[in-house]
């Protein structure tokens, strides 16, 4: 039985390889009960198949994990019924109703009948879909979809709540909606959630992140943490000749400014009283300031040295050759 | 964390999954009920453009009755037993689709995570796509007046088994088909080359015995020949039967035939669904 000062995920020295290829290497982190966990990274760097591996989809290579305090490997069904699973593709009957859904998931998990009634009832009305409990699933949109998906994966109270990119494909609003369930739900029953995603704004909601990259953690800590280590604000600045611009700014002022497509780039610690000390250096026309306080972005660039969307062009080789190993060893 | 995991039981979770992917499959004839249509148009147009038409042709009563039987078919009679299993073999085969059709919307997903056991799930499948099979054929019943085929209550619940054993059969059969196949088209185009042999080699639709002998051993490995016979001689006592070596095979025989073959399958369709874990 698991108490508060528990680890409701223990992973050592986990790999996974598909062939040659390193989708996940080596990677170790905990999770106490109860932690809103966030998995960050471009697609392809290893996230899906480390959630797989923690939910008894896949064989992990090397290294070992325990979820809910039951190995993966060797207490599969165990594990199995102690979490929950929102996966990326939408894994419903659409010719079932909502409520058969539910049923038939509450069935193969082993809650009591009289219990997985109980339990409809709020669920769906948490998820908003009370009132179309008894619809086919097939004239739900995408969004309903997933919140049945979500409300499915709670049913049988999992101590573990996987969810693998929730939000992807749908629209901002939707988005926005089913945060607020996720925030409901951890007020509410307290789950442990483990959730990969490769958007910023999710991450930054989570009470820790691990940004992965190329199958390693390269950071883990809360996001504010993170962001203090980037240590600087940022500021962009566009003048009338940058490389004088950049000369003088390193001159008179010590800083080095990076040149960007067109604009000087400077990490200074305090960005707004930097601003008038550019002006006073600085002999050329500026056309235009810019200060960023420090951003998930800038700590995924800090730790990996690359941008999370360009991360994304490089490695979807890697990704399709791993989703075609993936195919032929799991995906049946 | 306050929240306990209730006592497991496996028995009676994975009994009730078995009963739930079953009740699924229902459910989704239900939803669905031109399957019903689709699935019985063919065999009515068999039977009554093809077994009308050839009635007259092959008018020689002795072709379609065992000899010394003493009762007396004609081509329409013969034909309907092996038709109504025609229309067992096909339905219970293309009712595998759905472990495709899982695959291809994510519904396999869900089963596959879930802590039950391979085993339950095919099986529960198998018994779904059996029943829908079955369902269909016990519809085709009501013809058999039309055709001159008596009906008397002990034929008739000779008959639904003889169907259900042979709809399980194949049902099964089918999920070993559909158990890699990622694309519902393969599915059905692989389903169709192999539905089409079987029927044609399993005395469905003319006596076995005007096959030239390299043909006719074909028809003895023929699982469907089995099948076809259980069904035909439950419904038509006197009609010919399959022989070994010049020996009738007694009833039983083609029951356990049918029945082996089913077992076969369940156990090769579960652990190709357990290797891919």
């Amino acid at each position: 039985m698991l108490t508060m000062s528990e680890l409701a995920v223990e992973v050592d020295a986990l790999g996974k390889k598909f062939g040659s290829f390193t989708a996940v290497d080596g990677i170790s982190f905990d999770i106490p009960v109860g932690e809103l966990f966030g998995f960050l990274g471009p697609n392809g760097a290893g996230k899906t198949s480390t959630i797989s591996i923690l939910c008894t989809l896949l064989k992990p290579t090397s290294g070992t994990a325990r979820v809910a305090g039951y190995d993966i490997v060797r207490e599969r069904d165990r594990v199995r019924r102690s979490i929950g699973l929102v996966f990326q593709e939408l894994t419903l009957d659409d010719y079932l109703t909502a409520e058969e859904n539910l049923r038939f998931h509450a069935v193969m998990y082993g809650v009591p009948r009289s219990e997985a009634r109980a339990r409809m009832q709020p669920l769906l009305e948490m998820v908003g879909l009370a009132d179309r409990a008894d619809s086919l699933v097939r004239t739900f949109s995408g969004g309903m979809k997933r919140r049945l998906e979500i409300a499915r994966g709670l049913l049988h109270e999992p101590r573990v709540l996987f969810l693998d990119e929730p939000t992807i494909g749908l629209d901002p609003q939707t988005r926005t909606h089913i945060w607020d369930y996720v925030d409901e739900l951890r007020h509410r029953e307290s789950t442990t959630m483990f959730l990969t995603t490769h958007y910023m704004d999710e991450a930054e909601r989570c009470d820790r992140i691990a940004i992965i990259d190329a199958g390693r953690i390269v950071a883990i800590d809360t996001p504010s943490n993170l962001k203090a280590s980037v240590g600087a604000d940022t500021v962009t600045i566009e003048t009338s000749d940058n490389v004088v611009a950049a000369s003088e700014i390193s001159v008179e002022l010590g800083i080095i400014a990076e040149p960007k497509g067109g604009t000087l780039v400077l990490h200074v610690p305090d960005g707004e009283s930097f601003i008038p000390r550019i002006f006073s250096a600085l002999t050329v026309g500026v056309r235009s300031v810019n200060v960023r306080r420090p951003s998930l972005d800038d700590v995924f660039i800090k730790y990996t040295g690359h941008d999370i969307r360009e991360a994304e062009a490089s490695s979807s080789d890697g990704n399709r050759q791993m989703v075609a190993a993936f195919r032929k060893t799991s995906n049946r | 964390m306050t929240a306990t995991t209730p006592p497991d039981r496996p028995l009676t979770r994975n009994t009730s999954t078995v009963m739930m992917v079953w009740t699924r499959e229902l459910i989704r004839l239900k939803r669905m009920p031109t399957r019903l249509i689709t699935g019985i148009a063919t065999p009515i147009l068999y039977l009554f453009v093809l077994g009308a038409g050839m009635k007259n042709l092959v008018n020689s009563p002795q072709a379609f009755s065992a000899a010394g039987a003493g009762a007396t078919f004609d081509y329409q009679e013969y034909l309907f037993p092996g038709i109504m299993a025609m229309s067992i073999i096909t339905s219970a085969l293309f009712s595998a689709m759905s472990i495709v059709w899982d695959r291809e919307f994510g519904f396999m997903r869900e089963m596959l995570v879930a802590p039950v056991s391979r085993t339950g799930l095919v099986l529960g499948k198998a018994l779904g796509g059996g029943t829908v099979a079955v369902i269909q054929g016990v519809i085709l019943i009501v013809v058999a007046p039309l055709v001159g085929v008596d009906l008397t209550v002990t034929r008739v619940v000779g008959l639904v088994g003889a169907l259900l054993l042979l709809a399980f059969a194949l049902t099964a059969f089918g999920i070993v088909l559909g158990a890699r196949m990622q694309r519902m088209e393969s599915f059905q185009m692989v389903a169709t080359l192999v539905t089409q042999p079987m029927i044609f080699l399993s005395g469905a639709i003319f006596p076995l015995k005007s096959l030239p002998s390299w043909l006719n051993v074909l028809t003895r490995v023929n699982p469907a020949t089995y099948g076809v016979d259980l069904v035909r001689r439950t419904l038509l006592p006197g009609a010919p039967a399959v022989t070994w070596n010049g020996n009738v095979v007694p009833l039983w025989a083609d029951a356990c035939v049918v029945l082996v073959l089913g077992g076969l399958m369940l156990a090769l369709a579960s652990a190709l669904f357990r290797q891919s874990d």
